[in-house]
């Protein structure tokens, strides 16, 4: 009878801590019903913004497309010169970017003495990743095509893209050093390591899976930046060729091409969007597509790099 | 030259004299610790957390300078050379190249078992291949791990059990032919075997060289060491040899912290 008495208690109880428990999960259900419309609007929207160049620009997806200069007549015209102009334009930045800001990086991270000097270079590096692109256009234009006289060439807006993705490769190569633990960094020091050999031996050497997926998102911003690239002067009607940078007679490299006139991909395709005739707009999405698909495949070569490397180095 | 020794006619190979240290937030982690390390002995540091004894130790290699706004005060003599390791003119890399250290945390790199006992051995430029494989060998069997690996050195360190990478962790430390083994609770991590073994290890090992370990197990201290010291609050209570500290300490605090009553 004690006990049959107690149970109703017991009961009541649970039923309480159940009801709770309910409450609780009705949140969860909430957050994830409008976590998953916010994404699902916003991916569908891409899609379909895609989806439609994809639709529109499908006539011009041939391999005339690609080895055609641009012309009057818009079923001939092609990409030939916008897309070795992107090419190179991106040889520049990645060999400029990429060498300076993981220096950058490395430099701050583990050799610069923590004082009022780095705090504004801290404070300036991460301002410099929210910059409008339009800024460094400026600053580019008066500084490599005026002042040092690099003129409106393929080697200025390197170098401008180089600006604008150089905050993007110190960050991740700071970040990627700030992973390491501190007893991997001791490990290396007790055995009698100086700092350059920790440097080179071991941060670099961990960090490098985190600074190539900077490097490929930097890239993969700078493919589609026109504002820059139009500020300092690209071309936008260009039915020729810089010349090429590997030649078959010694010393088979050729550094004429960095002073060459050229284009890119987004000012070609902002070019023919800005013709009246409805044949360039169909050119206009086909370029728009390819820029895209360029973009996704970058990032995702970004996602898979961090995927493996997280797998082999774990802390 | 002089040798320094102590009353059994043990030499002392290096000793502490009123050792104060300044953490950069002005923290005094140590107070006027004076103590000496017997070459071919093992002594042991023990004292409840926070009274300072990593601190003692890492200074013994110099571990403080990675980090800026720390402060040294007083010696510490290396012999037989005199060298006063804690001194602005000498160089913390040159004190680790004759001092090793084990950390608690097994620490491999995340490279291959070779390469991390060879690591050392590279920092002091030898690249000879030959070398580098006997040295890697005499390390691996040292630290009993060998047997274990050798067929497999181009394996990641990380697929080690935990036993053995600490086991490969004081082979890196042995590569380098170190005058002085720096312990700090090399065993926290491991199980009853594992510590075991590492144990047995370091009795192996002070035949060659002289060992200072911290360690938070009173058995493990009475087991393997030859000296205990007891520190309190960044000071020095008691210095002796194990046995006179485990069965008749001369400070009622050391006494209360071995039984237990305390700490
Ligand atoms: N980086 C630091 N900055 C400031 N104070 C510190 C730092 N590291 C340790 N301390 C302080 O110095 C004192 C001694 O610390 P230490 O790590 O040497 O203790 P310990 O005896 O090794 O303790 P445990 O047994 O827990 O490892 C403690 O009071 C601690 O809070
Ligand atoms: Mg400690």
């Amino acid at each position: 009878m004690v006990k049959n008495k107690k149970q109703p208690a017991v009961i009541k109880d649970l039923e309480s801590i159940r009801a709770m428990i309910r409450r609780h999960k009705r949140n969860d259900l909430i957050f994830a019903a409008v976590g998953m419309f916010v994404i699902a609007s916003l991916t569908i929207t891409l899609l379909v913004l895609f989806l439609d160049l994809i639709l529109d620009g499908y006539p011009r997806f041939t391999l005339d497309f690609f080895t055609n200069y641009p012309s009057r007549k818009p079923e001939i015209a092609g990409i030939l010169s916008a897309w070795v102009g992107s090419s190179l334009v991106l040889l520049v930045t990645f060999f400029v970017a990429v060498p300076l800001g993981i220096a950058a990086g490395v430099y701050l991270e583990e050799y610069a003495k923590k004082n009022w000097t780095s705090d504004i270079i801290e404070i300036n590096v991460s301002n410099l990743a929210g910059v409008p692109s339009i800024i460094y256009g400026l600053l580019a234009l008066g500084l490599f095509v005026y002042a040092f006289g690099l003129g409106q060439s393929i080697l200025s807006a390197g170098l401008t893209l180089a600006l604008l993705m150089l905050p993007i490769v110190i960050v991740s190569t700071r970040e990627a050093i700030r992973a390491i633990p501190i007893h991997i960094r001791e490990a290396a020091y007790a055995v009698g390591a100086t700092k350059w050999q920790v440097v080179y031996d071991h941060v670099i050497q961990y960090s490098y899976g985190g600074i190539l997926t900077g490097v490929i998102i930097g890239m993969a911003r700078a493919i589609g930046e026109t504002a820059p690239i139009i500020t300092i002067g690209a071309l936008t009607f260009i039915a020729f060729l810089p010349p090429t940078p590997v030649t078959v007679d010694p010393p088979f490299l050729n550094f004429e091409w960095l002073s060459s006139g050229f284009t890119v991909l987004p000012i070609q395709m902002f070019n023919w969007i800005s013709r009246p005739q409805h044949a360039f707009h169909i050119n206009a999405a086909a370029t728009g597509a390819i820029i895209i698909i360029l973009t996704a495949l970058m990032n995702g070569a970004a996602i898979k790099l961090r995927y493996n490397i997280r797998k082999k180095i774990k802390w | 030259m002089v040798m320094h020794k102590n009353k059994h006619n043990e030499t002392i190979k290096a000793e502490a004299k009123n050792l104060n240290f300044f953490y950069a937030d002005g923290t005094q982690a140590l107070k006027g610790v004076t103590l000496p390390i017997y070459e071919n002995k093992i002594t042991a540091l023990i004292g409840p957390s926070g009274c300072g004894k990593s601190t003692f130790l890492r200074s013994f290699n110099r571990m403080h300078d990675l980090y800026p706004g720390n402060k040294y005060e007083g010696e510490i003599i290396l012999y037989p050379d005199n060298t006063n390791i804690l001194s602005k003119k000498v160089d913390p890399i040159e004190v680790r190249m004759r001092i090793s250290m084990v950390f608690q945390k097994p620490n491999p790199f995340p490279k291959s078992i070779f390469e991390n006992v060879a690591y050392g051995l590279r920092v002091r430029g030898e690249s000879n291949k030959r070398v580098l494989d006997d040295k890697v060998e005499e390390a691996l069997k040292g630290a009993s791990l060998w047997n274990e690996v050798k067929d497999r050195l181009e394996d990641l360190a990380f697929n080690l059990s935990g036993g053995q990478q600490q086991r490969l962790c004081i082979a890196r430390a042995l590569a380098t032919d170190p005058e002085i083994m720096l312990f700090d609770e090399p065993t926290s991590a491991l199980d009853p075997i594992a510590t075991m073994n590492i144990e047995e290890l370091m009795s192996e090992l002070k035949k060659k060289l002289s060992i200072l370990i911290v360690t938070h197990n009173m058995q493990q201290a009475a087991r393997i060491s030859d000296y205990t010291a007891y520190m309190y609050l960044g000071e020095l209570v008691e210095h002796d040899d194990t046995n006179k500290i485990f069965t008749n300490p001369s400070k009622k605090e050391t006494e209360d912290y071995i039984t237990g009553k305390f700490g």
